[in-house]
């Protein structure tokens, strides 16, 4: 059931994800050219508006797209939904992915690095024996990737940031981690759009609204959009909350 | 045309078949547990298998019919009563307005089902009816149903000749729902891309064990109590997409079967998933219930999903004229 398929620039596997969705998987890593190709082929098959395909799940190194198998039986009913559901994409693999297509958006958010809405910052200090300033400086400085949204709605995974200051979860995670709070997992950084449990070591605060119900577009960020933070103080993060 | 909650249930929240469409965007579908017991009690009351309806668990709710209701239970049986007279399960009731539905003890399945004719009058969120907790947006304001809330219902036939001042009729049909869920605690699973990882004892194991679903289990997902499981040599995942039905092996050797509420992705070992036609009867467990597990191929269980459909199909053509005969003579 799991095969190599030559062509797509880079190699891939397709497996079902039980018998409601099907995974295409460029193997297990975090790099820019695999997300490309995850993201250009999920805006392929977007475009290409597949019967019976209900949702896409774009993530670091696979794309899986969640289908109908009864809905493919019905239009389809000599084949086995699996089957034809897998024919449908590694028809659309057949063209080597081109991530030219695909750019995501330029977007600033400001983060407060103070040590009120920086609980880890001082335990990341100690552990890579930088200062607090050179922490922020590092986490400031690149331009990261989108790389997925997930666990919850609107939480960004992006990357990666610099090796000096990635650092693993924590041991003991959290009980309630404010709205906001940026944070660092390895050599991903994130932020909880939500209040809500969590493991990763937090290192300041955003005071915009990652994620909004009452909008048709209810989260700030989307995958492959790529992101700067810029330190704001605690004044001005009030400031920028309250939208003065 | 409205029914009004005096006392609030543990987790009363209005569920359809979820939302679809976003989970690019970190957003889950939700929708109800238990994807049988939505369409049935929809089609009882002729309503289209996925509108929306009250989820509901032990404690169940108190509520009140503001109007003369046509509404079925589907799911668990909570013994309920209305004004103090046992109702079924499974089955079209009408009542008159005022009449006043409670739930009286658990005596089978975990989560219970309230369809009314005319659907409810509520806002979609993103396209679904469906509550979202997280979130808190869709549903009811977005949350579980307090005291005093009122869901207003969106049209109502009129009863009135059927009523003829009887406070109650439970009309005489019922939903033969025999071959919706799994026969016995047995529920299948296909396997997952990480499934070769576990060692064979592992695999074995997994299919001689006796599961029991821990207390600590809710509409993200059932935790679950039994022998460690082990994988013959650790693996790190970056992060990948989870599905309802999806068991998830935890780092302490046990495991974690997703359901309604699941997140998107996550990091863990994906060993199985519990086909979708036996989601239904897993989300009729409630904490403590035992179950075995066995493995089946993909085939067999999209083919079991199509024989559900098709039970569901003929439960509501069966259903259409038996409401259509039924108004009409009298």
């Amino acid at each position: 059931m799991q095969e190599e398929i030559k062509p797509a620039v880079l190699p891939c596997r397709i497996y079902p994800l039980g018998d409601s969705a099907l995974s295409i998987d460029w193997g297990n890593r975090i790099d820019e050219a695999t997300n490309r190709q995850v993201l250009t082929l999920w805006d392929r098959l977007r475009r290409a508006r597949l019967p019976g395909v209900s949702d896409f799940v774009p993530a670091y190194s696979s794309l899986t797209l969640l289908f109908d198998a009864n809905e493919l039986r019905r239009r389809f009913p000599t084949q086995s939904p699996y089957t034809k559901m897998r024919e449908m994409v590694e028809h659309a693999l057949a063209d080597p992915l081109e991530s030219s297509t695909v750019l995501g958006r330029q977007i600033q958010i400001p983060v407060c690095y103070d040590p009120a809405m920086a609980p880890d910052l001082p335990a990341l200090a100690a552990r890579s024996g930088l200062t607090a300033p050179d922490i922020i400086q590092l986490h400031t400085a690149p331009e990261y990737r989108v790389f997925m949204l997930g666990f919850l709605p609107g939480f960004p995974y992006m990357g990666t940031v610099d090796e000096r200051i990635a650092a693993p979860r924590l041991a003991q995670p959290r009980q309630r981690v404010p709205a906001g709070s940026v944070g660092i997992a390895g050599v991903q950084t994130g932020i909880y759009p939500l209040e809500s449990p969590g493991g990763w070591n937090l290192i300041g605060r955003t005071p915009l609204l990652m994620f909004d119900g009452q909008h048709t577009a209810p989260t700030l960020l989307q995958p492959g959009d790529r992101v700067r933070f810029y330190a704001v103080s605690l004044e001005q993060f009030y400031q920028i909350q309250s939208g003065a | 045309m409205s029914l009004r909650i005096l006392k609030p249930g543990l987790l009363d929240t209005i569920q359809d078949r979820g939302r679809f469409g976003y989970a690019q965007l970190g957003i889950n579908p939700s929708g109800a547990m238990d994807l049988v017991a939505l369409a049935v009690s929809n089609l009882l009351t002729g309503n289209a298998a996925g509108d929306a309806v009250l989820e509901m668990h032990f404690p169940a709710p108190a509520l009140c019919f503001e109007s003369d209701t046509l509404f079925a239970l589907a799911g668990a049986d909570f013994d309920a009563r209305l004004d103090g007279q046992p109702v079924p399960v499974h089955a079209p009731v009408l009542v008159a307005a005022g009449g006043i539905l409670e739930f009286r003890k658990p005596v089978s399945g975990a989560r219970g089902y309230l369809a009314v004719a005319g659907r409810f009058g509520l806002e979609t969120w993103l396209g679904s009816y469906s509550t979202h907790l997280a979130a808190q947006a869709g549903g009811f304001r977005g949350r579980a149903l307090q005291a005093g809330d009122v869901l207003p219902l969106r049209r109502q036939a009129d009863y009135t000749n059927i009523i003829q001042g009887k406070n109650s009729w439970v009309l005489p049909w019922k939903a033969n729902v025999s071959g919706l869920y799994p026969s016995g605690d047995t529920l299948r699973f296909c396997a997952g891309p990480e499934y070769d990882y576990l060692t064979s004892e592992s695999k074995k194991r997994l299919e001689t064990a006796r599961w029991k679903v821990a207390r600590q289990s809710d509409r993200m997902g059932y935790r679950t109590e039994g022998p460690a499981l082990t994988l013959s040599e650790p693996l790190e995942l970056v992060s990948a997409a989870v599905v309802p039905g999806t068991i998830q092996l935890l780092p302490n050797g046990h495991f974690i079967v997703l359901m309604a509420d699941s997140q998107t992705t996550g990091g863990y070992p994906r060993i199985g998933h519990i086909i979708s036609a036996d989601l239904p009867g897993l989300a009729q467990m409630g904490p403590w219930v035992a179950f075995s597990l066995t493995q089946v191929d993909l085939e067999s269980a999209m083919e079991e999903k199509y024989r559900q459909a098709q039970w569901i199909r003929q439960l509501g053509w069966g259903s259409f004229f038996n409401i259509r005969k039924f108004i009409t003579s009298i």
